[in-house]
């Protein structure tokens, strides 16, 4: 088989091309993750909501959740600003807001954000962002730490605090076991005006933008939910701006994994470089000691053997100075004995001659 | 604190009364935890899910606990052989220090029976909080090993102890890692929710914040510590610890001014990194330059008069203002600017049985550390094994 030169070239660009391609395609996907593609969601428009509290009714219903207090066609509840509790997976607020002539409604429940926060957050995995788009929850692995109500940018999951020993995160499911079967969440089923769309995400912006682009007096320019913390599979439709709806409009455009990606990838470098460094450190010290250790006793034995020189110095002087004494003294002692002698020979010489 | 405790020991002193009336209603409150659930002993709700119990037991505790890795680093991996007299106290601190958070996540979370599940069970790696989970367990056992040199010498098992102690090299650049990752994962947890901490306290840096400060908490934890000891332990100690002391007290506030220096120099960049000046000129920042000013470059400041003029007294005292500090610092992070900007009657104030357990728990520590500097060899060497 003869490959051709240029064949043979073209091979080995592809396969660099799709090395170096390879990552810096990965992590630019992981930056621009635009959500997977038809999963479902809900369209809520304030425009078209009356506030009539339906939705909250077939939630309750469908969901099999305790009766509430106040049933749920008593409107006055709406005079109170109320969230999401253990109880209540949806509530609907009024705002009074300038220059309407009504007052206008608000939805609250889960958004099913594409990248949750509550999933990320859990050391668990209780949270799983379904193929559908719904999150759900696994109560029978939780530990309830409630890290995923501190994470959660909308501050949806609410928690069974009456419960002593077997307290559960709550939050809305967008019916994940209703749309299996084909159903409608039990909020769009009960929705008397059009005011909640149920559908494929994209489809749903689309219809959205239509919206807007049709009644550019009626609609805010704005999909919440399009881009807010990475995007998510509620969207939201407003003739006010949002914040006036009591939705945060600083919430930014970063997903939640995103925000501790950075801190999470700092884990394996601390614990491949900190041995490295601690090692590192207790060895320049092991070795400094090692070195003073040395110096010192190097020092302490030329002094030594400096004092030992000195003293057999001295010794040898000392020595050499007995000797030359003993030496002096003994001429001294010859002379003086020969003086002596030469004196007495001379006495007795004199004395024979006297 | 339980200065008469020390000397009128026979009697029923008014310490130990006290300490039994803490002990006593932490009991209770333990009951009614257990029996009626989260609602019927704190304040937390869908809002506050995390109050006291996280913010003073699990983070200022793990924050004060950091003597340990502190002190045994200083010593064994830096060399600073003179400051060996306060190894063992600091590890004991930290010890209990982190068996007492681990105790109460017991209180804090749904179920605590399934504490190990992250790591048994199911793991969520993408969370911080599997990462502090993993860390602390780990570390943990760590300091357990750490200590047993003590127990083991007060029991007579000489074998196993000499085993132990040739471990310490490997064992301190263990704890020295597993604490860097998990006292900078504490801050980190709060980085998934930038639009409920205050932008004042809320920036990247979190996890750097919290690892210099922990090594702040633990220096000033181990001198403060120190003069507690030394005011009621004194009959304990050998002479090489009453000798070392001045020593330890001087290096460790000079350490400490140091590390408080860069602690204040990095929050100051966070603040100009993320432009968070303007903010400085409202309520909130008023309480923040109070943390920064008065809690953070005070202590610096007065641990470096302290050690130019050789005033134990005053590093002493500083110590104190420095641990205060710390949970300051942890309690606005987590309670104070947490939740900044939710409406007046929405925001959590602990419920009094939060506050009695919370106390419970730092009275059962001082407990256990009395028990345990009272028996073994903590504050003085045993005389068989002087030689290290």
């Amino acid at each position: 088989m003869s490959i051709s030169r240029r064949k043979f070239l073209g091979w080995i660009g592809a396969a660099g091309m799709s090395a170096t391609l390879a990552k810096p395609a990965r992590a630019a996907g992981a930056k621009h993750f635009e959500g997977y593609p038809d999963t479902d969601g809900v369209l809520f428009d304030a425009v078209k909501c009356i506030g009539c509290r339906r939705c909250e009714a077939g939630c309750n219903k469908v969901n099999d959740l305790p009766e509430p207090e106040q049933p749920f066609d008593d409107l006055t509840v709406l005079e109170k600003t109320r969230r999401t509790h253990a109880d209540t997976y949806t509530v609907v607020n009024k705002y009074e807001v300038a220059r309407q002539k009504s007052p206008l409604y608000r939805k609250i429940q889960c958004n099913h954000c594409l990248e949750p926060a509550c999933a990320s957050a859990c050391f668990v995995r209780a949270f799983t962002k379904t193929e559908t788009g719904a999150v759900v929850y696994d109560a029978s692995v939780c530990v309830g730490c409630r890290y995923c109500m501190i994470a959660c940018p909308f501050e949806i999951p609410t928690y069974e605090y009456d419960k002593a020993l077997t307290p559960r995160i709550m939050k809305c499911t967008m019916c994940y076991p209703r749309i299996k079967e084909g159903l409608l969440p039990g909020c769009v089923e009960a929705c008397p005006t059009e005011a909640l769309t149920f559908g494929k995400r994209k489809d749903l912006i689309k219809i959205a933008r239509e919206r807007i682009y049709r009644h550019p007096d009626r609609y805010e320019d704005h999909i919440y939910g399009e881009h807010e913390m990475g995007g998510t599979n509620w969207l939201y439709l407003s003739p006010v701006p949002f914040s006036r709806l009591g939705m945060r409009e600083d919430l930014g455009t970063t997903s939640a994994p995103e925000l501790t990606a950075g801190a999470l990838g700092a884990v394996p470098m601390v614990v491949g470089l900190w041995p490295v460094l601690l090692t590192g450190i207790y060895a320049m010290n092991k070795r400094k000691e090692k070195i003073a250790r040395q110096e010192q006793e190097a020092a302490v034995s030329s002094a030594v053997s400096e004092t030992e020189a000195r003293a057999r110095d001295n010794l040898d002087k000392a020595m050499e100075k007995a000797r030359a004494d003993k030496e002096k003294s003994v001429e001294t002692a010859v002379k003086k004995a020969l003086e002596e002698a030469a004196r007495e020979a001379e006495t007795k010489d004199s004395e024979e001659e006297s | 604190m339980s200065h008469d405790a020390a000397h009128s020991k026979p009697v029923m002193s008014p310490m130990t009364v006290i300490a039994g009336i803490i002990l006593i209603v932490g009991l209770f409150v333990t009951v009614r935890r257990f029996t009626g659930g989260l609602a019927a002993t704190t304040n937390l709700s869908d809002y506050t899910p995390w109050g006291l119990w996280i913010g003073f037991d699990l983070l200022v505790g793990v924050a004060l606990a950091a003597g340990g890795f502190v002190t045994s680093a200083a010593v064994y991996i830096f060399g600073m052989k003179k400051f060996h007299s306060a190894v063992r106290p600091a590890i004991l601190t930290g010890f209990l220090g982190y068996a007492l958070v681990v105790f109460a996540l017991h209180y804090d979370v749904g179920r605590p029976w399934r504490l190990p599940y992250p790591f048994l069970v199911q793991s969520g790696t993408t969370s911080i909080l599997f990462e502090v989970g993993a860390c602390v367990a780990l570390y943990l056992t760590v300091l357990l090993i750490e200590f047993t040199p003590a127990p083991l010498e007060w029991l007579g098992f000489k074998k196993a102890r000499n085993i132990v102690v040739k471990l310490t090299l490997a064992l301190t650049i263990l704890g020295v890692i597993l604490s860097t990752l998990h006292q900078s994962s504490l801050g980190a947890l709060f980085l998934i929710a930038p639009s409920k901490l205050h932008p004042l306290w809320y920036s990247g840096y979190i996890p750097i914040y919290f690892f210099v400060s922990a090594i702040i908490a633990g220096l000033s934890m181990v001198i403060f510590e120190g003069s507690l000891t030394h005011k009621h332990f004194a009959d304990k100690m050998d002479e090489a610890h009453l000798k070392e002391k001045e020593d330890v007290v001087l290096g460790f506030g000079k350490a400490a001014s140091f590390v408080l220096a860069g602690y204040f120099v990095i929050k100051i960049i966070g603040l100009a990194v993320d432009n968070e000046w303007r903010y400085l000129a409202t309520g909130y920042g008023a309480w923040y330059l109070v943390e920064l000013l008065g809690f953070i470059a005070l202590p610096c400041f007065l641990y470096a008069v302290g050690v130019r003029e050789k005033n134990l007294n005053l590093i002493q005292w500083t110590s104190g203002l420095a641990v205060l500090g710390i949970v300051v610092n942890r309690l606005n992070i987590s309670l104070i600017a947490f939740n900044y900007h939710l409406p007046a009657d929405e925001r959590y104030f602990p419920h009094w049985m939060e506050f009695a357990i919370s106390i419970f728990i730092v009275t059962l520590g001082v407990l256990v550390f009395r028990f345990v500097v009272t028996r073994m060899p903590v504050l003085y060497e045993h005389p068989d094994y002087e030689a290290h």
